[in-house]
This record gives C-alpha cells, structure tokens and sequence, in this order.
C-alpha cells in the first residue's frame, strides 16, 4: 500500500561510491594544504604501498560479505601465507629457510594458505556453522599454527631480489600497488559479468530462492572463502617482501580493517549489497586517514577513534539513505 | 445481528497523500460496539493506510477527523492510539518470539517489587487476561514455542490487557489452519459480544460473510460503499471491489490434454509422505488439495529436488530420471513456484532484471561470463510479455505489489524453457484484479502446451481451476476426484473434498 518509489539499486550504488569519491578528493585537498609533505611522489607512493596490501584483503572481504558471510580469519591467513612463504624461500637454515626458488616458494605457500579457505567453506556450508563462529575458531588455531611452525621466531634470509620488489616502482606507480590495481580489476569484472558474481548477489540475497533456482550454494559458499583466503595468501607474500622477514605476528587485526573498508564502501552485512570500487575507495579513505594524521602530528590514539567513527557514519548514512 | 451498539470510533473525511500519491481520499467510516466491520479492497485500496491513519502510525491530511466516543481526537503515534483503545493486531511486530507469554504481555512494563520482577503477579495477571479472552495457555512458555495461532491469541491477549475497545486484524488467518481459524473466530464473537468493536482485514471473502457484521469497500484510495453482510453476496462484494464478475475469474481456456509428461510411483518420504502415485498430462491443471501439514507442498519440494525422497519413482515424458536437486529439476523443465514468494522465492533487494534471470544465468553466459545485453532484453521482454507492472527492470522486487513479484517468478521460470510448472497457493497476498491476470497467464501457458499442478488450500480456487483434483491427508493421496465429479446438481460440492481432505471417506 505504500507507494514510495526508492532510487533504483545501481542509481544507489552509484552514489554512496560518488559520496566516497568526493570525501576522498577532500581529504586530499584539506591534507595538501595542510602539509607539504602530503602531496609528494615519495609519500603517494607509500600511501598506496600501504593500502595495497589490506586492500587486497579487502576485496576478497567483499565477496564474502556480499555472499552474506563474514571472514574473521583473513589476519590469519596473511601470517601463515607470509611465514611459510618466507620459510619456503628463505637461505636461512637457522630459522628454518629451505632455499626453494622465489616463484615456486610464492605457489607453495599460496596454494597452502588458500586450503584455509576450503576448511572455512566445509564448517560454513557442510557443518552449518554460523560464518561468524567458524571463521572465529579457525582464525585462533591457524594463529596457534604459525606459532607452531615458526616457533614465534622471525624468519630471516629472504632473497634480496623478493624484498627489493616491493619498493620498486613501475611508471612511477609502487609494484605492489599494480599488483592490488590488477585484482580489482579482475574482481570487479567477475562480480559485474559472470555467473559466479551474480550467484554470490543471489545467495546473498535469498539463500532459500537461490537454490530453488537450481543455484549451487555449496559451489557459492566455498568459493567466496576460497577467494577471500587466495587474496590474503597473496596479501601474506606481499606483506613479507615489505617487512623483508616472516613475521609470525604479521596481519594480526587486519580483519577489522577488511571488513570496515568494505562497510564504508556500502557492503552491508546482510548481503548483497556492496561493490568492488565502493571497497577500494573505503580503504583508499582509511589509509588516507591514518597517512595525513601521521603528517600532521595528530595522536594516533585519535586517528583510530575517528576510523572507529567513520565506519558507524558511514552505516549511518547509508541506512539514512534507504529510508 | 445485533442491534447496532454505541459508536467507538468514528473516521470522517479521512485523506491521506504521499508524494506524488493520494492513498486515501476523504473515507468515513464508524465502527460500534459488538460489531464487526471488514474492510476490503484490492492491494492499494487503501486499507492499510486507513488503518495506520486510525492507530497514529500516519497522520491524517488536514480536513479529516477521527473521533472516539464522540469525541473529536488527535492520533500522534500508536502508544496514544493504544491509550484511546485502538489496538492492532500484528503479532510479529508486536510480540518477542524469545520471551515467554506473560513478558510479552508486559512488554516495557514488567510489574516490580523493588528492583526484581514480581513474577507471581506477571503471571497471575496473564493468565487473568487470558483467561478473560477465553483462552489457557500456561504464561511462562515462551512465545516461539506456541503454534502461530496461540501466538495470536496472545497477542490479542496483550492488547485486551491494554483495555483496547476497537482491535485491528490485518489478515488474521494467513498462516491458520482450518481448526485454528475456528478457534481464531470464536475468539472474535467473544470479543464482540464483550462489547469491543472489530476491525477485520481479509483477502479471504469467504470468512468475510461468516463472521462479519458491515463491510467497507475501498477501491482506489475511495470509499465505494457501506453495506450490511446481509445485504451482500460474494459476486456482489467481489463487482463493489473490481468492478468484474465472480465466474469469469476462474474460466479457463481448457485444452485437450497430451501426453503424460510427468508420472509417479509410490513416492515416500519417512515421516512426511507415502504412497504417492499420479500422472500429470500436457495442457492440464492438476490440482493438489489437503490442509496444512497433509503433506502437499512436501511432495512436491520432494520431486523437484529440494528435499530428499526415502523411495518411489519419478518419471518425465516417460523417462525414469534420479532429481537429486533442483538444478535437476529445472533441467528437466520443471519449475516450481514456492508457497511464500518472499522466504522462498525472491531475491527481494534485487532488481527485477536479476530476478527474472535468477535461474537461467547459465543460458546467456559463455563460459561463466553473462551476457549483459541479453539479461536486459530477456527481463525486458517478460516485463512485456507478461505485464510486469514496475517502472524499470531496475526496481528492486520488494517494491512490486504481491501479484507483480507472483509474476516476476513466473517470469523466471519461462525464462528457463520450463513445461511443466507447480504453483504452491500461487494467489496468497494477490489481490482478486491480479489473480485473474495470474489465471489468464495459466491459460497461455496450457496453449503453449505446459502442464500445471496447482497445490491451494482454497477450495474455489482450485476446484475452479484444476481438470483433476488429488486430495491429501496425512501424507497419502486419499483419492482422485475429475472435474465432471466437483458439481453436483450444477453446484460446486466443495464438501466431498473437504470431508475426504479431513480424512473422512466421501
């Protein structure tokens, strides 16, 4: 009975990521005026440095939460994929290297690490365990697994040539920010033109009427978390080339900054809502936050009370919007 | 009848307009004591604003009055509706499932001795209320726990104990079965000889001319009339609200049956069902009938691959196939329409262009990437072809009137190519200008040689649809009854079903 007409869903999209766009274009003129040492080739670049690697998580983030779940294991997965890449590839026989070359120390631990994706797929779908739980406990025992193979040691060695790529620059632009450029690319192409895309927004939405409609929830469910694990296996192998070491306690937290990108880009935990550039813009805006405060001297307590209210915010205003 | 009692409530010249819509335009209405008083319309007549005008949810344009007992009164929001004595009935709204029967009852109020919750009187006063209803249902269950009916009846309880004087029922019945919907109205004649004035809302016209006293027709945001039940019959009722008559709803171009293109053998599922035999042919309605829980939606779930089958054997155009789920099923040109379109079957914060395409991506993609053009133009073309009312493709399906998502999943499955399609009570919150369309597109799909199994617990529904009619009870096919057997004398006999349906013998 009632006849409001609400915008339509791309109409919608469309403009929580022009909101984004343009709170991202203030945030870099007000930082450029504020400081000289914002706009500068040296600082962009460590910007995008440090958003590629979250960024990345991010995307994959994105799936799950589309699909209607939530990975909470997604730190994890960047610290066991980073140690055993590192262990695989380090010349370090005292901390455990063993010397494989670089590209098959890069598979190895990829393939490994994208295996926690499959467990969390069979505890979700197969077990019925809420997303929330399974991603839960299976975050806390693959922490207690690199612990476990790492002894809680760093490890050394790695090749110069793996750690040097991470600050190398092609076209002025950071490598590992080509390297997140190339999966958004890929990502948004799946989510907008293939089946697959349309099976996440369909099992998102109605799980129930998905297959009914003869869609594989099963095929669905794994591959949202196999796709969010992939994306932190690789996050793992860039974030040890940066670090230049394993780093047992490395991507600790990194889900609470995966998950507030993808809600501040206008993913919403029910499901089916969201979008690849909304993501990339909402972690655009985090690193942005937390880079200029850094410029700027401001109390880094303060930055991360102003994240924590940037993401209430923008659910706020989102929800404002559909009312 | 009963002489009409004092006036409780009286709605004079009532408007209402949202942007860009007049929902109501200058409605009276007076409800009395011990008097129930329906209000009818197709979807978007106007009821619910009606209603919502009348309990403070909206408020009412300048010009129009409400008054109680007489007395002129502004409504600003429920709580002062409930206050005046104007209650609504909505359990889920109103009601935590996860609390017991007497918290609900004191929801936001629990009664207290110092800082603790005087339980004994929590419980002494429901089952008091309750009691006063005419109901016994042990105040420290929790509310989940109760079948739908009881948590009604609670419900109704709750607003009892809040001294309400007029109470709303928006679709009461939706989700009864037969023996709670007599509970239901029995419940109702108490209240009314108690003195209280209802406000009763149904599709259902039949229960309209059982229990109700006047009927207000809105059509249209208007006010159409104001009439005695006992001046109506259901043709009547039915023209006062679309302007169309009762017979030709249900007529149907019936064609001359093919072909089996479906067949089972003694299908069984521990538990649920047994000994489930039929055939269904090309160009035929075949009508499922029994009450809830006799197992005839669980049969068909169980064919089409949604739920597992324990034995039996399912064949299609003569072919023994193994369905182990509905790809399977789609596949094999079945599509089956689900009972609650919004649980089951729609993807409802989803555009009507996904949802036609929902099931058949696979056929306008290659190798896993969709066709974007061709999405648009198949949305576009069931949008046309089957008169989807919606501005866009791009509207989400949540903003489609009941009869127009209906569609939109009858879109979805001819989409996919399908011939034989299960309808599970296909008119469930559509509204009776809708249901014909619904019927007409049943009639294009037999010419276009489908075959159609309708399941209803609507008994002129299906017996006006259906060539044959399978009656279930208790998860057996009871008997088999053909068309040339539902009339009797050139009337209906709706009786032998429903007596072979209870588990009688005819």
């Amino acid at each position: 009975m009632e006849n409001r007409t609400l915008g339509k869903p791309g109409k919608k999209s469309l403009s929580t990521v022009m909101m984004l766009a343009v709170l991202l274009l203030a945030m870099f003129i007000v930082l450029t005026l504020l400081t000289d040492k914002f706009l500068t080739v040296n600082n962009i670049q460590n910007l995008l440095r440090q958003t590629a690697i979250y960024g990345v998580i991010a995307i994959g983030m994105t799936f799950v939460i589309m699909s209607g779940g939530i990975d909470l294991s997604v730190g994890a997965v960047v610290g066991l994929s980073g140690v055993l890449s590192a262990m695989f590839m380090s010349t370090s026989e005292r901390t455990g290297g063993m010397g494989l070359p670089v590209w098959l120390a890069i598979i190895a631990a990829v393939a490994i690490s994208s295996l926690v994706g499959v467990i969390n797929g069979a505890i979700i779908f197969d077990g019925k365990v809420p997303p929330f739980i399974a991603t839960l406990g299976i975050q806390t025992a693959v922490r207690g697994l690199i612990m476990l193979i790492t002894n809680a040691q760093m490890i050394s060695g790695i090749p110069k040539d793996f750690a040097g790529f991470s600050r190398q620059t092609f076209l002025a632009f950071p490598t590992l920010g080509w390297v997140w450029v190339a999966f958004i690319v890929v990502a948004a192409i799946v989510i907008k033109f293939t089946t697959f895309g349309r099976n996440i927004f369909a099992v998102g939405s109605n799980t129930e009427a998905a297959r009914l409609s003869g869609i594989s929830i099963r095929k669905t469910t794994y591959s949202v978390y196999v796709v969010s694990a992939l994306m932190c296996a690789v996050a793992g192998v860039l974030m040890t080339a940066r670090l230049g070491n394993g780093v047992p306690t490395g991507g600790i937290g990194y889900e609470t900054d995966a998950i507030a990108a993808a809600v501040i880009g206008g993913a919403s935990l029910n499901g089916a809502e969201g979008s690849i550039i909304g993501t990339v813009l909402g972690s655009l805006i985090m690193a942005t936050l937390r880079n200029g405060g850094n410029l700027l001297g401001i109390n880094s307590f303060i930055l991360e009370i102003t994240i924590g209210l940037l993401i209430v915010f923008a659910v706020l205003m989102d929800k404002r919007r559909k009312k | 009848m009963s002489t009409p009692g004092k006036e409780l409530v009286r709605l004079s010249n009532i408007s209402k307009t949202f942007p860009g819509v007049r929902a109501l335009n200058g409605v009276s209405m007076t409800v009395r004591a011990g008097e129930i008083h329906a209000l009818v319309g197709e979807n978007g007549a106007g009821k619910s604003t009606l209603i919502k005008v009348l309990t403070g949810a909206h408020m009412a344009d300048p010009g129009g009055e409400i008054f109680i007992e007489g007395q002129k009164t502004d409504i600003h929001n429920p709580a002062a509706a409930l206050t005046l004595g104007i209650g609504a009935v909505y359990q889920d709204v109103m009601m935590a499932p996860h609390l017991s029967v007497g918290e609900n009852l004191f929801l936001g109020k629990l009664p207290r001795k110092g800082p603790i919750v005087d339980w004994p009187r929590v419980h002494q006063e429901t089952r008091e209320a309750l009691a006063q209803i005419g109901v016994d249902i042990d105040p420290s269950v929790l509310l989940k726990d109760l079948p739908i009916a009881k948590q009604e009846m609670v419900a109704i309880g709750k607003i009892v104990h809040e001294n309400a004087k007029v109470i709303i029922f928006d679709e009461p019945t939706a989700l009864l079965t037969n023996e709670e919907v007599e509970q239901l109205f029995a419940l109702i004649h108490r209240l009314k000889e108690a003195g209280c004035g209802i406000i009763y809302i149904s599709h259902r016209l039949e229960e309209i001319f059982r229990i109700c006293d006047t009927v207000t027709v809105l059509k249209d945001g208007q006010l159409v009339a104001t009439l005695p039940t006992s001046e109506l019959d259901e043709e009547r009722l039915i023209s006062l609200m679309v302007g169309r008559k009762l017979e030709e709803m249900y007529s149907i171009d019936r064609q001359q049956p093919g072909p089996v293109v479906l067949e089972v053998r003694n299908l069984h599922r521990d538990g649920v069902f047994r000994d489930i035999s039929f055939q269904v042919r090309q160009g035929e309605i075949f009508g499922m009938y029994g009450l809830v829980g006799s197992g005839r939606s669980e049969v068909m779930r169980a064919i089409t691959g949604a739920d597992p089958l324990t034995g039996g054997e399912v064949f299609i155009d003569g072919k023994q196939v193994n369905i182990k789920n509905p790809k399977q099923s789609i596949q094999q040109g079945m599509a089956f329409l689900t009972e609650d379109r919004k649980r089951y079957g729609l993807a409802l914060n989803m555009s009507v262009n996904f949802n036609v395409n929902m099931a058949s991506y696979d056929a306008i993609s290659n190798r896993g990437v969709v066709s974007l053009s061709k999405e648009a133009g198949r949305a576009n073309h069931y949008v046309d072809e089957i008169n989807i009312k919606t501005p866009s493709i791009k509207q989400q399906a949540r903003n489609l009137s009941g009869g127009n998502q209906q569609k939109v999943v009858i879109g979805r499955w001819l989409a996919c190519n399908s011939k034989l399609f299960i309808f599970d009570e296909p008119t469930i919150g559509v509204d009776v200008g809708a249901k014909v369309e619904i019927y007409r597109l049943f009639e294009e799909l037999l010419k276009n040689g489908a075959a159609i199994i309708v399941i209803s617990s609507y008994l002129p529904e299906v017996m006006g649809l259906s060539d044959r009619i399978a009656v279930m009870s208790e998860g057996r096919i009871i008997d088999e009854v053909p068309r040339a057997d539902f009339y009797v004398n050139g009337v209906m006999d709706e009786e032998r079903l429903v007596r072979l349906a209870s588990g009688l013998t005819a």
